[in-house]
């Protein structure tokens, strides 16, 4: 899930009710998203070999710019604080800046996700006018021939061109987002490094099996002793972001600051380009459609009555996770990751800290990825050399 | 920046980039300048926060919302928070520094 993006670990501080109370109040849901992901297009000039939305190709049912406002308009009237916009890549859409000054107008922040390709210098001056608007630039590699293995060859130096256009810009603390993967996360001090020198804040967030991701998580999600090595380097870097995203390793020790909860239908959501409303921005199966936009009701409806949110929100078993004493901290880690690899939702993470989850996974069980927008076959080519 | 360490004797405001959203446990409240989340944990705070503006002091919000005075040690730490992560700066019409503040 992505939730909170604010710097650790001063997030969760007034205290006249206790912790526990406001997880489980969270856990009830909101009567509105904090913040929802929004993909605009699955259009992509790149293919990473991760994607979660198993992205290229355009949708022709895609959204209009007149449906698009008047999801706007039922944010605002819902109190969304932002939304994180991202795709494919969302810049590609010929009314994103038009969107983005929307929401802007109508009291919606707007992040957003890119690979860079959009954005010049003439954008990024724009960009560092407004206060309601942030970026967030994605790699995958603190140096090309890393990133370009995941994300295609000149990708690197799209998105260093991007951030050197908003340093220039004067754009002060924009994000560099990077997905946690068993090549890079050995680079973690270099992106830190990248993000200090470019004045950006870095974000660290999990790989999930979900999108062309189920292809690649053998390949590349991190090894047990790596999750060690990412927990403590978080635990000794309180204002790297991450999105609430490793909840699972809490297990290993002293909660990560954040709520560390699945907020999936509770407090975050993901609307598709068509429309559709998913409880999470990694679960882009049918299993975890809860609605549509487009439906009577529109985005409000879905969020507070579909009888898929309604569920989500109700107690959730511990099931095989019950017996062990790390539940409290780790809250039986990620939907999303469970599901793409076979395993019951009640069951353990695949990345379980404890090891649990290793036997728990199923390749026979495994969900197929349902919907699939990539322009070509994506395989991921041999590891690079360093 | 390095806010001033919070003072209950003056008086402070909500940042005007702060918006709070009303929730069953008190009020979210979302930063947009520095895009911080905060929890607002007791519909008491958030009627205190939002009277912060309208009184020379934190101590003279506190008189008039009428909350118990065993509480105010929880609700000032709350406050403090607030203050250090910017929600809540020092108001212009703060008693110290008088009107032409």
């Amino acid at each position: 899930m992505t939730l909170i993006e604010e710097p650790r670990p001063d997030n969760l501080v007034l205290s006249p009710v206790k912790q526990s109370g406001l997880a489980e109040q969270m856990k009830r849901g909101l009567d509105a998203p904090i913040c929802l992901t929004w993909e605009l297009t699955y259009a992509c000039n790149l293919q990473c070999v991760h994607c979660l939305s198993s992205s290229g190709r355009r949708d022709p049912r895609e959204l209009t710019t007149e449906e698009c406002e008047a999801v706007i308009d039922e944010l605002q009237r819902m109190q969304v604080f932002y939304i994180n916009i991202g795709g494919g890549e969302p810049t590609i859409r010929k009314d994103f800046w038009h969107l983005v000054r929307y929401a802007v107008d109508h009291g919606v922040g707007v992040k957003f996700s890119t690979n860079g390709s959009g954005i010049d210098a003439e954008v990024a001056e724009q960009l560092a006018e407004s206060d309601y608007v942030d970026v967030q630039i994605s790699i995958d590699g603190a140096d090309a021939e890393t990133n370009d293995h995941v994300r295609g060859a000149g990708s690197f130096a799209t998105a260093v061109r991007a951030m050197e256009h908003l340093q220039a810009a004067g754009f002060e603390g924009f994000k560099i987002s990077v997905v946690m993967t068993r090549h890079n996360i050995p680079q973690v001090d270099e992106f830190k490094a990248m993000a200090d020198h470019y004045g950006a804040q870095l974000r660290l967030t999990r790989f999930r099996p979900s999108g062309r991701g189920a292809d690649s998580w053998e390949a590349l999600h991190p090894s047990d002793q790596q999750q060690r090595e990412l927990y403590h380097w978080l635990m000794d870097h309180p204002d790297v972001l991450t999105g609430d995203s490793f909840f699972h390793l809490s297990a290993l020790g002293e909660a990560l600051p954040g709520l560390n909860l699945c907020g999936a239908g509770r407090v975050v959501c993901l609307i598709d380009p068509v429309g559709d409303v998913y409880a999470c921005p990694f679960v882009l199966h049918d299993e975890f459609l809860a609605g549509s936009v487009r439906d009577e009701g529109g985005f409000q409806k879905v969020w507070q009555d579909s009888d898929l949110f309604t569920e989500l929100r109700e107690p959730q078993s511990a099931g095989a996770c019950a017996s062990c004493g790390h539940f409290d901290a780790c809250q039986g880690g990620c939907m999303a990751a469970k599901f793409f690899t076979g395993i019951p939702l009640d069951g353990p993470d695949p990345e379980c800290v404890l090891g649990h989850g290793e036997e728990a996974m199923d390749s026979v069980a495994r969900a197929a990825v349902s919907k699939d927008h990539s322009r070509t076959t994506v395989v991921l080519g041999r590891k690079p050399v360093s | 920046m390095t806010a001033a360490a919070f003072d209950a004797d003056r008086a402070y405001r909500l940042h005007e980039q702060v918006a709070l959203r009303p929730e069953p446990f008190g009020a979210l409240a979302y930063h947009y300048g520095n895009r911080r989340l905060n929890f607002l944990r007791a519909k008491e705070l958030v009627t205190l926060v939002e009277s912060l503006a309208d009184h020379d002091s934190v101590q003279a919000a506190f008189d008039a919302a009428r909350i118990d005075p065993r509480r105010w040690p929880s609700f000032e730490r709350a406050l403090a928070s607030l203050a250090a992560s910017d929600f809540l700066v020092p108001d212009a019409h703060d008693a110290h520094e008088g009107a032409a503040a």
